[in-house]
Parts: structure tokens; sequence; C-alpha cells
């Protein structure tokens, strides 16, 4: 070596020490590397969880559950005087005339015609629930478009409610089932519905039955102990923070009855925890409350819900008619655990067997949802669709294309190809940058402040919606439109202008042609952004409840995103699919816009 | 004594379409390409650019305390050849090298061979002077720092200062060490990073037409800079200008479109060039 | 007779202009054989007939559609009996003001209009009527006489190009200034709105107030019913969401721009990067969605499973879901400004004999610095002025905390919320989202400035 360290000369090489650390920064190599894989991969991570969460969340609501059931068109009741069989009405007419008939009736009485047992007020009143309020209207828009069917039964799919639409996709309670072991013999009257029976099983059959129950029970005291596990540590925290001391008085009497709370709900969870675990290890018969799991015995095309359980009887009450009396051999019935209590789900144990008795028939199914694809909105989640909002869209849409796209084109081309480099121009310059980064509500505001106050232009419409976005999406297609007027080489304007065209023409004949698809894809680009867009509607009515399809640009009308806001913040259980297909619909319009953009820049990609 | 090495008759092994071969060199290296005292070997170099070949069957020695200079028409491959030696080619994704080079015996062309023990030891100064982003100081205490070179700061201090100092900058900067090294005029930015390359200890230096982009004086400079420096460190130089490369070095190599033409001392290269093309290129007829 | 109908008659007269005036032009000259003792094309005489024809006219209706129906209400309204007027609060003016145009429109009401609303409708009709003739006349007008003016001057030697051209840049440069004229319309409409609630409620109470509950005046004479205006819960709540989102956004936007341009194989960069953007144009009422209801319900979920207490809204899932929003953003300028450090800095490292990563954080980073702080600024001036997922998944809760597992609100939240429901425009909260927008504007714009600026003093720096 002939160059040693360059200070000291007793030490190590140079080279030996970079061996040395060689490990060492090896190891330091691999870590960041990985960290950076790792940041690139928690990016896809995020991406494919949202689409996950959302196409699980909301591939069901594409389809919907009907009730098809025999529907008597009575003539009497819709069409006494026969006025409508006889034809020759126009719209309005045959609407004054259907006015006044009750189709809810209709629809009601041919579900009711399917379980005869059913009686009393409250009993018919659970079953009604069963169809959707958008079921009459169904019959309605039957007889209105065909007189003939008036005094004919037909058999017709009508729409059933959200809650039984959510059972049929599984959102509302998870359902096992269990073979049925030993002989099942039924003891009491068995017509009456909501009657009390004795159910005997031979050879232990329940026992099966009885150990889950049991099993449930202990879960639930489980879940009630990890709580109140919880519970104990911020009270122990409480309390050193208590014992620590320093706290001035108010922050003490605070700290001190939170803790005397929690002291409470700690001893009720004890309490409660108590009782469950007596319960399931009792030797009495094990009731079934409102807030235990429900079990329900199929017997011959009949239901039957347990209350109290042993291992070979059992204390039941009758739902659904068995169709026979015979004792059931091993193997003929089965049990159904809804692990959802009763208490805590949107249907009645009874309503639950009468809808798995209309599955189990065949009447009750799942078909394609149309009416969510050419429906308004609706407050009934099983009625509402996305045809308002796709088309108020698509009105706002057209019109901020119609405006933005000239505006940005005319801008661009002045600042790009004419304007004089000075303050003002730059004051421009600075300004378009500046408003792509200002928060989208802040136009809202504008909109709200200038358009809607002052200039009286009608609030919630597409034209005012398309204003805003207007601004809003300029500042986007005007950089991009400058950037495509700039990639087009000056040798272009130079020909042009060696052989007299004016300034003018040399930019529209010759420059803006090239520049166009690069133009076209910012313009695509920037109406995605305007398709997402909700926050700056907001402010200006496009969140008003409104059910009718818009027709124009001034009709009332919504968008799709600021729909989705408004479905997520429905109560309801069915809003949550909707929303999430409603989701995946204006991401599939997205997706195909920036997409047209990619295959247009690809397309028009052009090297000088 | 002259020897004719006939440029290898070998293929390389992956070489595809058939065109390619016909890139094969058919000129031979006149003079005597081997050293008494090698420190570096290079034997039968080929580089590709995707399908571009830039350098053919190259072989030449880079003897110890020498300065080698390596002139030619550009685009010849010259630099492409200097950054085989630290292997600054891996930085370039499309570069592919074939062939056997040894430093002090040592193959640094296998895979296995590690870059950054080998760049400490063979540094290199670009055509442009770069230098980081950071103060003067930091500037020469960013190789000693990673490598993990001294063990306290004021080894570091003096680390600095010996650096600044063999570079002939100390006087100039010694006041400012934390003004950015970016603030410096282009001569000094161009010692602050042979500075740099010194705080390492390296064997040999490479030197990427240091001075191309410099005025005379910091040129005149830096020439006397790597005179001295020839006395402990091995110094190949790219060089566009044959004066420089006269005044500067013991060897010259003269490269021509990927092929080297010819190497031998610097006088013979300049008084009495054997090959055609040297002596087209050294009397100005191109170049 | 709608507006739109008469628009479409507009385009039509224009293209009907076009077509005389190119014919008369061709007429002067003689033929078409001769048309080149014409100045300039014969379309260029068409264009200028119809830009006459059609510009005056469609100012005409422009204005009209804006002030037709401010004039027709204060005719209407000055109809009314004046006893009737004087008993109305500015509330109950412009209920009626509706009730009017809602009946004259055809529209139905809820309840029976009173006889007063009734004659009011007739008149507000009647105007109505006389309006729309009177609009029509003057279009029809001005149209014949702009086509006049345009035959007449249609001579071989009128330079109709550079007449039509000057109409164009005029256009163009009318075109370039409406994004000045918007930065001024934003302005002034919040500035305005803002001083009149400054008038009601002092700034000092709105700068550092920690109270913020605004309520409705039902009556102008009840007790407490000014609310208040404090909106240091909102400035904190909106910091504290963007401070989350940052922590997540900032790490992982810079290492997977770091990863994407310095360490990715070809194959992974050209998926994982659009696939990154993605993200980016996902609209955000979808990350709210998924905000509230996949994000906010696994915290409460974990937050039960160690002991923790967070809120159903917390501000921890708000910021998490906003971070993951801005992740693209922050790594795509970021990539940016990590391609345009020059190559000869890395040569000079690696020459060195550094890593790559060293190579990275000692060399790269320190050079792109100042880009990225300039990166980091716009992604925190969107994450303040984000609005659909906190609206979603923050809350309403004016808390003063900076706990992430509370519910907390911003700025923007406010801003929908008091912008949202059914109220007079005049009241305090109302009002009072202007001030909050024009807080929000004011700061975002200083953030933007300072950020661009950073960013394109980077970028000359290694141009």
């Amino acid at each position: 070596m002939t160059n040693t360290a360059t200070t000291g000369g007793a030490r190590r090489s140079p080279q030996a020490i970079v061996e040395a650390s060689l490990k060492r920064r090896y190891a330091a190599e691999r870590r960041f590397r990985l960290l950076g894989a790792g940041a690139v991969a928690l990016g896809l991570g995020f991406v494919l969880i949202l689409f996950i969460s959302i196409v699980s969340k909301g591939y069901t609501a594409f389809f919907q559950s009907y009730i098809e059931l025999p529907v008597t068109f009575d003539a009497e009741l819709i069409d006494p005087q026969g006025v409508l069989r006889e034809g020759g009405l126009d719209e309005t007419e045959i609407a004054q005339q259907l006015r006044s008939v009750n189709f809810l009736k209709l629809a009601r009485d041919a579900l009711r015609a399917e379980f005869p047992a059913v009686s009393g007020r409250t009993q018919r009143r659970e079953l009604d629930a069963l169809l959707s309020p958008g079921a009459p209207l169904q019959l309605r828009r039957m007889v209105t478009s065909d007189a003939a069917v008036i005094g004919t039964e037909q058999s017709v799919r009508l729409l059933a409610d959200d809650d039984v639409d959510m059972f049929m996709k599984g959102r509302a309670t998870p359902i096992s089932r269990l073979d049925g072991a030993g002989v099942l013999t039924l003891e009491g009257d068995l017509e009456k519905i909501g009657g009390e029976l004795v159910v005997r099983v031979t050879d232990d059959g329940l026992l099966p039955l009885l150990e889950r129950a049991r099993a449930r029970l202990h879960d639930q005291a489980d879940r009630l102990e990890r709580q109140q596990a919880g519970l104990q540590r911020s009270r122990d925290a409480q309390t050193a923070r208590l014992e620590q001391g320093g706290l001035g008085a108010e922050q003490t009497a605070e700290a001190e009855r939170e803790a005397a709370r929690n002291a409470r709900d700690i001893a009720r969870l004890e309490t409660k925890i108590q009782a469950l675990r007596a319960e399931a290890e009792g030797s009495d018969a094990l009731l079934l409350g409102a807030d235990a799991p429900s079990f329900l015995l199929r017997i011959k095309d009949g239901l039957i819900k347990l209350l109290a359980l042993e291992a070979s009887a059992a204390r039941a009450e009758l739902l659904v008619p068995p169709v026979s009396t015979a004792p059931a051999e091993a193997g003929t019935w089965e049990t159904l655990e809804l692990s959802i209590p009763e208490g805590a789900r949107r249907l009645t144990d009874q309503q639950l067997a009468w809808v798995l008795r209309l599955q189990h028939e065949g009447l009750l199914s799942k078909r394609f949802n149309v009416p969510f694809f050419t429906n308004g909105t609706s407050r009934e989640p099983e009625l509402a669709g996305i045809a308002g909002a796709v088309l108020g869209s698509f009105y706002t849409l057209l019109l901020t294309l119609l405006f933005s796209f000239p505006i940005a084109v005319g801008a661009a081309l002045y600042l790009e190809e004419f304007a004089p480099k000075n303050r003002i121009t730059d004051l421009i310059e600075v300004n378009i940058n500046n408003l792509a980064a200002v928060p989208s509500i802040v136009f809202g505001l504008l909109g709200l402040a200038v358009f809607i106050n002052f200039f009286g232009v009608p609030r919630s419409t597409p034209l005012v919606a398309a204003m805003v976005l207007t601004l809003m999406t300029l500042p986007t297609i005007i950089i991009a439109s400058r950037a495509a007027l700039k990639s087009v080489p000056p040798s272009i304007r130079e020909a042009a202008l060696g052989v007299g065209a004016s300034p003018l023409q040399t930019r529209l004949h010759h420059v803006l042609p090239l520049a166009l698809p690069g133009m076209m894809t910012g313009t695509i680009i920037g109406m995605a952004q305007a398709l997402g867009e909700s926050a700056p509607l907001l402010m200006i009515g496009m969140i008003a409840f409104i059910v009718d399809i818009p027709q124009g640009f001034t009709d009332p009308a919504t968008v799709l995103p600021v729909q989705i806001f408004l479905w997520a913040d429905s109560p309801e259980r069915g809003f949550v699919e909707r929303t999430s297909a409603a989701i995946m619909v204006l991401l599939a319009f997205l997706i195909v816009m920036n997409l047209t953009a990619v295959l247009l820049r690809r397309r028009f990609e052009r090297r000088w | 004594m002259t020897m004719i090495v006939e440029a290898s008759a070998v293929k390389p092994a992956n070489l595809k379409a058939d065109h390619l071969a016909q890139d094969q060199s058919t000129t031979t290296t006149v003079g005597e390409i081997s050293s008494p005292n090698p420190r570096m070997v290079c034997r039968d170099i080929n580089v590709w650019y995707n399908n571009n070949h830039a350098i053919k069957h190259v072989s030449l020695d880079i003897g110890k305390n020498e300065v080698i200079a390596m002139i030619g028409p550009s685009g010849c491959g010259k630099s492409t050849f200097l950054r085989c030696l630290n292997r600054m080619n891996d930085t370039i994704p499309a570069a592919r090298v074939e062939g056997s080079i040894t430093l002090d015996g040592q193959e640094i062309q296998d895979k296995g061979i590690d870059v950054v023990p080998l760049r400490a030891r063979v540094g290199m100064v670009f055509q442009k002077p770069n230098p980081f982003p950071k103060s003067i100081y930091e500037n020469i205490a960013y190789g000693p720092r990673i490598h993990g070179l001294t063990n306290s700061r004021a080894e570091l201090d003096e680390l600095v200062e010996t650096s600044l100092q063999r570079a002939g900058l100390w006087k100039e900067v010694k006041d400012r060490l934390d003004a950015p090294g970016t603030g410096l005029s282009g001569g000094q930015q161009q010692r602050l990073c042979i500075a740099r390359t010194l705080s390492v200890s390296p064997e040999v230096i490479l030197m990427d037409e240091p001075c191309s982009a410099l005025d005379p004086i910091a040129t005149a400079i830096i020439e006397d800079l790597i005179d001295e420096l020839r006395q402990q460190y091995t110094i190949a130089i790219v060089t566009h200008s044959m004066q420089q490369a006269a005044r500067v070095s013991q060897r010259t190599a003269y490269f021509h479109l990927g092929d080297l033409v010819e190497v031998g001392t610097t006088d013979d290269i300049f008084n009495q060039p054997k090959h055609k093309l040297t002596e087209d290129y050294i009397t100005g007829r191109f170049g | 007779m709608s507006p739109s109908l008469l628009l479409f008659i507009i385009l039509a007269a224009m293209a009907l202009a076009y077509h005389l005036g190119r014919k008369r032009a061709i007429g002067v000259a003689g033929g078409l054989k001769k048309i080149n003792r014409l100045h300039s094309l014969p379309a260029y005489y068409g264009f200028y007939a119809a830009l006459w024809v059609g510009l005056p006219t469609l100012l005409l209706l422009l204005f009209w559609a804006g002030l037709q129906d401010h004039i027709l209400t204060a005719l209407t309204l000055a109809e009314l009996p004046a006893e009737t007027m004087a008993n109305l609060s500015e509330g109950q003016l412009s209920l009626l003001v509706s009730d009017i145009r809602n009946l004259a429109s055809g529209n139905l009401m809820g309840r029976e209009p009173s006889a007063e609303v009734e004659v009011a409708a007739a008149h507000y009709l009647r105007l109505q009527g006389i309006a729309n003739i009177t609009l029509w006349t003057l279009v029809g007008a001005m149209a014949l006489a702009g086509m006049a003016w345009a035959w007449q001057r249609t001579t071989p030697s009128f330079r109709a190009r550079n007449r039509v051209e000057s109409i164009v840049m005029i256009l163009l440069i009318l075109f370039s200034s409406i994004a000045i004229l918007t930065t001024l319309g934003i302005l002034l409409s919040v500035l305005f709105e803002s001083i009149r609630f400054f008038q009601k409620v002092p700034w000092t109470e709105f700068l550092f107030g920690t109270q913020w509950s605004p309520q409705i005046a039902l009556r102008a004479e009840q007790v407490g019913a000014s609310g208040a205006f404090g909106a240091i819960p909102l400035f904190t709540g909106t910091l504290l969401v963007s401070f989350i989102a940052m922590l997540l956004a900032v790490p992982v936007g810079l290492l997977s721009a770091v990863y994407l341009a310095e360490y990715a194989p070809r194959a992974v960069r050209t998926w994982a990067k659009p696939v990154l953007e993605i993200l980016a144009g996902i609209p955000t009422v979808v990350y709210g969605f998924f905000a509230a209801l996949t994000v906010a319900p696994f915290m409460r979920g974990l937050g039960e499973s160690v002991g923790l207490d967070i809120a159903s809204e917390s501000a921890l899932a708000a910021g998490l879901v906003m971070g993951i929003m801005i992740i693209p953003f922050v790594s795509s300028l970021s990539e940016d400004v990590i391609n345009a450090v020059p190559q000869s800095l890395r040569d000079g490292s690696y020459a060195l004999g550094a890593t790559q990563s060293e190579t990275i954080r000692r060399v790269i980073f320190p050079a792109a610095l100042p880009g990225i702080v300039g990166g980091v600024l716009l992604a925190v001036s969107r994450a303040i002025g984000e609005t659909m997922i906190v609206v979603m998944a923050a809350g309403l809760a004016a808390n003063l905390t900076a706990n992430p597992f509370e519910s907390v609100t911003t700025v923007t939240v406010q801003i929908v919320t008091l912008l949202t429901g059914d109220q007079e425009f005049d009241s305090a909260k109302t009002l009072a989202a202007f001030a909050l927008g024009l807080t929000l504007f004011v700061v975002t714009l200083i953030l933007n400035v300072i950020a661009l600026h950073i960013v394109r003093k980077y970028r000359e720096q290694y141009d």
C-alpha cells in the first residue's frame, strides 16, 4: 500500500477500516430498502383494503329480494265502473281513476293468503312489514300500463322490505344448521300461531343444542369479563394518578367521580357475569330469553321457536304450523341457530320464520336489481336508485365541459402564445397555480355568495353546480393545456408564420391541433375531478332530497358523490350496501375516464 | 520493446446479433500495453450500452505512481473505459461490462466483488465539479464519515485539513469551512471534489476531463496538483486536450471508436506516433 | 320562452349571419372567381357578421338573466300595501318573496296562499310577460342592427380578418382573466360576509375564544341567542386531524417515493406507481365513507380490545384516512423532486464508495429537502382544506383537546354544517361560516404561496 492512513502511522489502513464497516453498512442498506418497499406495500395495501371493503359491502346491492305472489286484481276494487277496461284514457286520466284505489290492500291480501293461520292485528302487522312500501306502486304501475290485468290473477314479484332483503343477503344474522338426532314429537295446539307447545325428543336428542346454548352463555360472560377488565385497567390508572397527587381540586373531583362510576360499572358487570355463569351451569331447563340466540326447529315444513331447553324436552312456541302432526324421525328435522338475539334484530323470530318458509317454498328469491339503476332516491333503501344522481352528474358534467374547455383552451392559448411577459401575466400565472391548490369548499362559498345570492342562479341545479365546478377545474385544464402547447416545437410556428399566416391563424391552424390531444387528456382529468367532487356542491344546495329524476339543466338535482354522502348518512342498514354500490358505479365511471385519458396520451404521444 | 497484442478473437458469450459481431475490432493496439509495475491490469474489456458496442477488446495496464492520460475524439469510449475501473458503469442500467480488471492482483469485475470498498480505493473526479449541497467541511467529511475512518471530531478535523491541503485548497477556504461548497468558484469546486476524493485515501484516482469546465488559470492549478499527487497516487486521466495530456502524463493511450489504438510513453505518442490514426489525431487532422 | 330557447335562436341567427356575411363578401368582390379582390377570405366577413349579431345579444341575454328576477321582485314588492311591508322582518320578507315566486311559477305549495300573495303573484306574472316581450324585441332589434352594420361594412378593402382576430384576442384575454376574477370573487364574497359577521361578533372573540356553540336565534330577544363563536377548538381540531394525516402520509409517501425512484425494478415501478395513483383519483366522499364505516369501527374495536376508549367519530380515524388520501400526493411530488436531483451528485457519492442508502439519506435528501418541504406544505394545505372525510368521520363536537381518540370538529366541517341547514342568510350562524371560510382561504393561500415559491426556486436551482 503506497498510501496508508493519513494521520497517525500505527493505525489500521483505511482499506481495512472500510472492509470492517461493510457488514454494518449493508445491514443498514437492507433495512432502508426494506423500509421503502414496506412503504410501497403499505400504500398498495391501502388500495386493496379500500377496494375490498367497498366491494364486499356493495356487491349485494346489485341483487334485490322479491316475493313472488299470486295477486288478484279485483275489478270491483280497482275499476268498479269499467272505465279503465274500456280504454282510450290518457295518462293523467288513468292516474285520476287510480288515485283512490287501495293497492296496498291488494299486495297485503296476496301475502296473507300464503299464511292463512295468521290472525290478530299484531301478527298481521308483522306479516305486512315483510313487503316493501314500494309493492303497491308496482301493482299500480302494472294496471296503468295494461288495463287487461284487471279482474285477473297474476303472479307478481313484489319488492320485499329492506329488512327481509338484508336477511336474504346474510347481513341480518348468521344462521347455522344442526341436524336433528332422535325422534321428535310435538304436543299442543298445532294450529294456533304463537301457541305454546312441548317438544319431546328421544335419546337426549336436544343435548347438542343445550350444550351450544350453554357455550353461548359462557361466550357472553367472557365478553363481559373482557369489558370489565378494560374498566378495571382504566380505574387502576385513575387511582394511580390520584395517589400521585398534584391535581387541582376540580380535576381531583372529576377523577374521583369517574373512578366511582367505573367502580359501579364493574360491580354491575360482575352481577351480570355471575348470573350468566349460574344460568349456564344450572341444572334447570335453560331459558332462552330475548338476548340469547334464537333456536328454531324446522319440522315438516313448520317452524317452532324454543323457549326453554332440556336434554330431552323443550318448551316451544309455534311460528309456522307443520303440515303433519306425526312424530319426526331423526334426520327429518333440524335446528337453525340465529346467533344474533331477537332483541338486537330488525326482524322478529316470527317474521324470520315466515321469511324462511317463503324461501323454502321458492317464493322469496333474489334477482338482478333493476330499480337500483332506474329509480331516483328514496327514504326506503329497497326503492332507492341512482338514476337521478347519475343523470344529475351527467347534466352537471356536460355543462362543466361546455364551459370549461373553451375557456381553458383560450386562456392557455393566450398565456402561452401571446401574452407579453410582464407583471400581470406573472400574477395570472401565480393565481392559476394557487387556485389549483385552494380547498374546493371555498369554491362552494363563492358559488353560494356570488352565483346564488348575487346573480340569482337557481340553487340545487346542474347549472349552478357546473358554474362552480368550472371555476374549480379551470386551473387543472389550463395548466395541462399550457404544457401541451409548450411541447409543440417552435419550428411549427416558424413554418406557418413563414408562409404568411397571421399569428392567430398559426396557432389555430397548426399549433392547436397538435396540442389538442394533450389538452383533451387534461380536460378528461379535470372532468374526473369534477365528477368526484362533492364538498362545494353541499354549499349550493345539491344535498336537497330530490326524488324526481332531473330533466334538464335547471331542474333541481343532486349528483352521484353527494348522493353517496346522503346515503352514507342514512341510518337504515340497507343503505350501506347501496352506498357501496353507488361508490362502485362512481369509481367505474372514474376508471373509464382515467383510462381514456391514459390511452389518449399513449395514442397521440409524440416525441419531437 | 514493442509488443503487439492481437485484439482477442474471443467473442463475448452473450453477443446476440450478427451485426454486432462486425463491430469486432479489426485493429490491434500498437505499443506497450503492460506496465512493469502495474496497479491495475485490464484485459479484453468490452462494454455495451444496450446493443451499442462502446468499448471493444481493450487491454491496458495502469502502473503505480504514474499518470496515464486517455485521449481521443469525443465518443471514442475513453470515459466509458475510465468508469469501468471503479465500476461506476454499474449505476447505468443499460451498460454491460465484460473482461477482466484487477486491482493489485485482485479481480474487480466478479459479481461477488463489493463496489463499496473498491470505490474507496479507486476514487473518481468528474467532468463537472459536483460538490454536495453542503458546507465545505461536510463535503470533505462525508467520505470518512460513511466509511467510519475517524474516531473523533479532532481526527476528522485533521483529516479534512490534510485533504484540503493536499488539494491545495486549504489556504483559500480555511476561514470559511462552514460556507456552502457550491458557493466556491469552478476551479475551487473541482479542487474541493479532488480533496473529497483524497479524504478516503484511495490508491487510484480516476479523473474524467477534470478541467473541461474550468478556465485556463484554474486548469493550470489543477494540472500542477495532478503532478504533485502522482507522488502518492496512481492517476488515470481522461482529457480531450492533447496539451494537457502532454503536460501531466507519463503514458498516453489513444482511443478511437471504442478501440484502444495506441499506447506508449507520452513523449513517444506525441513525437513519433506509430499508428496512422494516432498521427492524424495528434497532428490535428480530426478530433 | 325560456332563456335557453332564446340562446338557441341567437346561435342559429349567428350561423345565418355567417352565411349572409360570406355571401355578401363574395357579392361585393364580384363572384367566387374574384375573391382575391377581397382583403380577407370570405369566411372572415362571415365571422365578422356573426360576431356582430351574436356578441351584443348574448351579453344582453346574460345581463337580463342575471337582473330580471331582482328587478321584478323589487317592482312587485313595491306594489304591496305599505303597512304589510312595514311589519315584515327580513326573514318573513324572503319567505313572502319565495311564496310569490313559487305561486307565479305554478309550483304547488303546502298551504293556501293568502290573497295578498295571489295578487302579488299575478302582478309578478304580468311583469314577467312584459319583460319577456321586451327582451325578445330587444334581442331581435340588436341582431338586425348588428347584421346591418356588418353588411354595410363589407367592402373589398375592409380588413375583416384583422377585425375578427382582434375580437378573438380580446376574448382570449377575457378568458385568461377569469383566474384573477375567481380569486377576487372568492376574496370579496368571503370578505363581505365576514365583515358583516365581525360586526355582530368581535374578531377577537372569534380568533381567541375557546367556546364554539353556534345556536339559531329563533327570536331576536331570546336570551343567549347569539351563541358562542370562539373558533379555537375548530382550529385545534383541524390541526390535530391534519397532523395525524401528515404523520402517516409524509413517511409513507416519502419512503415510497424513494423506493420507486431509486430502488424499484422496472416492473414494480410500472405497476406500483399507477396503482398508488389510484388513491389520488378516488373521490373524497369515498374516503369519508371508508373512514366512517370501516376504519372508525375498526379503531373502536381495536381500542376496546386493548382497553382504550376510542370515540366512534375519532380524530384518529379521520386523520388516518386523510393520510391515506394524501400518500400519493406526497409521493408523486417527492418523486419529482428526487428525480430532479442531478445524477452528478449521486455519482460523486458513489465514487466515494457510499452505499445507495447512504447516498439517499446523506446526499439526495439534503439536496431535495427544499422541494420536499414545499411538497409537504402543499399537502398540509390540502389536509386543512379537506372536507368530506372530516364531515363524515370526525364529528361535530367542538372539543378543545389534543387526544386523537376523542371526537373533534374542524373548520370545514363547521362550514358545511352551518350552511346546509335551512336558515336565513343573515344570521350570525351563516355569516360565521364565511368568517371560517375566510380564515381557511387565507391560511391555505399563505401555505400555497410559500410552497409554490419554494418548489419553483428549487426547480430553478437544478434546471
